[in-house]
């Protein structure tokens, strides 16, 4: 119709009162943003820089002590590796768990079944993650499920031992980050058309190629975006190492938990969560380029 | 289709991942109804710890306590990301790209440091901690995720209809009223039931802004977890994971997760 294409356009922008209504539409909810995100940021960036929380009645002054403690004392370095490593090592094992599967749901399940296998795959992302992690306690603890299972399976196999320890947290984190993976790969590789890589084969290309030329590359977006958006939550998870950890969970998102529940240093707390989030925003920069092609 | 050997692999692997994502759920659920409390197999089947659970207050008052903030929750999220959805359809401005980016840190950064920073900042200017706290945090997270399903839907509106509306004589109120909401509306229950499935499931913010005697029933568990098992926590864990998926699968009647296929 002729009428809606010259009409488009000019009904999106008329209108004296536009102003008015975008502040009054978009006004509520990033006054809501301000004051719940940006104001405590700023407020924690503030804190980091005190010796103590700036409260009538206690004596407080500006130090750079809270980041020289960071620096300096070995401890706080090995946890930041610690925690950088864990990160890197769930990010890893969910793209080789997670990038065969979302293969297999974008190019050899076809129809219905496809529909209804993506949404079980990814729906538990988005249920309750306290008691997903939870739930592996059943399995891992001693005499529980899983050691059951390889003892009867094969007789006197005896202990595995692996409730608290780092393996026990990478299994439960890669249990929760995992559907994260399969959605963002899944996503790009749906976009590569099928008829490229049949012609490919047709051409006499192996399977090993056509995956290392043609498939990795062109699902690239799709995988850094999920190791991305992966790692940066698990360098800050506190809650799957103290269930999973045990004494073995000691990361630097748990010391940062501490500073705020059970130590009460709270200006310790904020500088070693902004050095935290200084390593998110540059993980963001890095990518950047290609996360924004992935979305 | 033919079943060639790759695609039976395929198969085979697909069903290794999804028991893997689903199978310690199965065990936990299967363990609440064990009257053994610790765990010994076989399983002695019993109903004991579900019947505990009416029993237990505290778990009670934590379930309407996340039913609460919850509910509150969602009622502010999709009304205020509704509109905000709205102005960025109907209108371009110079700032719609910022805007747009903004809704990214809520997402995107570690709930540990958003968690921390509205503690020390709620408490230190006298906002204060509880559920009234939890709202203002879960919303925060909650509004991002209304905007983005929300404005999947809204892509498709046809922006005449409006148009029309209007030049039949209605004002910008009736216009909103009778042909974009109704327009919008599986994408608003959407949007709104996610919002629910956010707070209602959320942890960490609720965590660090709970008060002794005050909490949700997430922050309830872990502190059960932290003490030592008990069934009663599988019995309640089983009834709230079961919850939570089903309200996600109704999220999915309405909106396509990963956008469109």
């Amino acid at each position: 119709m002729a009428v809606s294409d010259t009409k488009r356009s000019p009904t999106r922008r008329r209108q004296p009162s536009n102003a008015k209504s975008i502040l009054g539409l978009t006004g509520p909810a990033y006054l809501w943003l301000i004051v719940t995100i940006l104001l405590p940021l700023a407020a924690m960036f503030y804190f980091s820089f005190l010796s103590d929380v700036p409260l009538p009645g206690r004596d407080w002054q500006v130090t750079l002590s809270n980041y020289a403690a960071f620096f300096q004392e070995d401890f706080y370095r090995t946890l930041m590796l610690r925690s950088l490593r864990l990160g890197f090592e769930v990010a890893l094992w969910c793209f080789l768990i997670g990038f065969p599967c979302a293969y297999v749901l974008a190019k050899t399940i076809k129809g219905r079944w496809r529909e209804a296998l993506f949404l079980m795959v990814i729906i538990p992302f988005w249920s309750n993650a306290l008691i997903r992690v939870f739930s592996w306690t059943m399995v891992l603890r001693g005499n529980g499920i899983l050691e059951s299972l390889l003892d009867w399976l094969i007789p006197g196999f005896g202990s595995l031992r692996l409730m608290f320890t780092y393996e026990a947290v990478v299994i439960g984190l890669v249990h929760s980050y995992l559907p994260y993976m399969i959605l963002t790969c899944y996503i790009s590789l749906s976009t590569i058309d099928d008829d490229l890589i049949d012609a490919a084969r047709s051409m006499g290309a192996s399977r090993l190629t056509v995956l290392r030329r043609i498939i990795l590359p062109l699902s690239m977006p799709g995988i850094v975006a999920g190791a991305v958006l992966i790692f940066v939550p698990v360098i800050g998870s506190f809650m799957e190492p103290r269930i999973l950890g045990g004494r073995e969970g000691t990361f630097l998102g748990t010391v940062i938990e501490d500073q705020f529940t059970s130590v009460f240093n709270w200006p310790l707390g904020a500088a070693l969560s902004f050095i935290l989030l200084a390593c998110v925003l540059i993980i963001f920069a890095i990518f950047q380029p290609i996360l924004r092609r992935a979305s | 289709m033919k079943a060639r050997p790759t695609n039976m692999l395929a198969r085979i692997y697909l069903g290794l991942v999804l028991a893997f994502l689903y199978l310690p759920i199965l065990v936990m659920a299967a363990m609440s109804f064990n009257s053994s409390q610790f765990y010994m197999l076989p399983i002695d089947w019993t109903f004991d710890w579900y019947v505990k659970l009416a029993h237990n207050t505290r778990l009670l008052e934590s379930t309407r306590n996340s039913l609460l903030v919850a509910l509150a929750t969602t009622v502010i999220a999709s009304v205020l990301g509704t509109a905000a959805s709205i102005a960025f359809f109907r209108y371009d401005f110079r700032f719609k790209k910022v805007l747009q980016a903004a809704l990214f840190p809520p997402i995107a950064i570690p709930w540990l440091i958003t968690g921390t920073a509205m503690l020390l900042f709620f408490f230190w200017s006298g906002i204060g901690r509880g559920l009234h706290a939890m709202i203002l945090g879960h919303v925060a997270l909650a509004l991002p995720y209304v905007i983005i399903v929300v404005s999947a839907r809204i892509k498709g509106f046809d922006p005449d209809l409006e148009a029309a509306a209007r030049s039949l004589g209605a004002n910008p109120w009736q216009v909103i009223r009778h042909v974009t909401l109704p327009y919008l509306a599986p994408g608003f229950i959407a949007g709104a039931l996610f919002a629910f499935a956010v707070s209602f499931d959320q942890f960490v913010i609720s965590y660090f802004l709970s008060v002794p005697g005050v909490s949700t029933l997430p922050v309830e568990i872990y502190t059960a977890i932290k003490k030592g098992f008990t069934p009663e926590i599988n019995a309640i864990s089983t009834l709230v994971i079961a919850f939570s998926i089903t309200l996600l699968v109704i999220v999915s009647r309405f909106y396509r997760f990963g956008g469109d296929r």
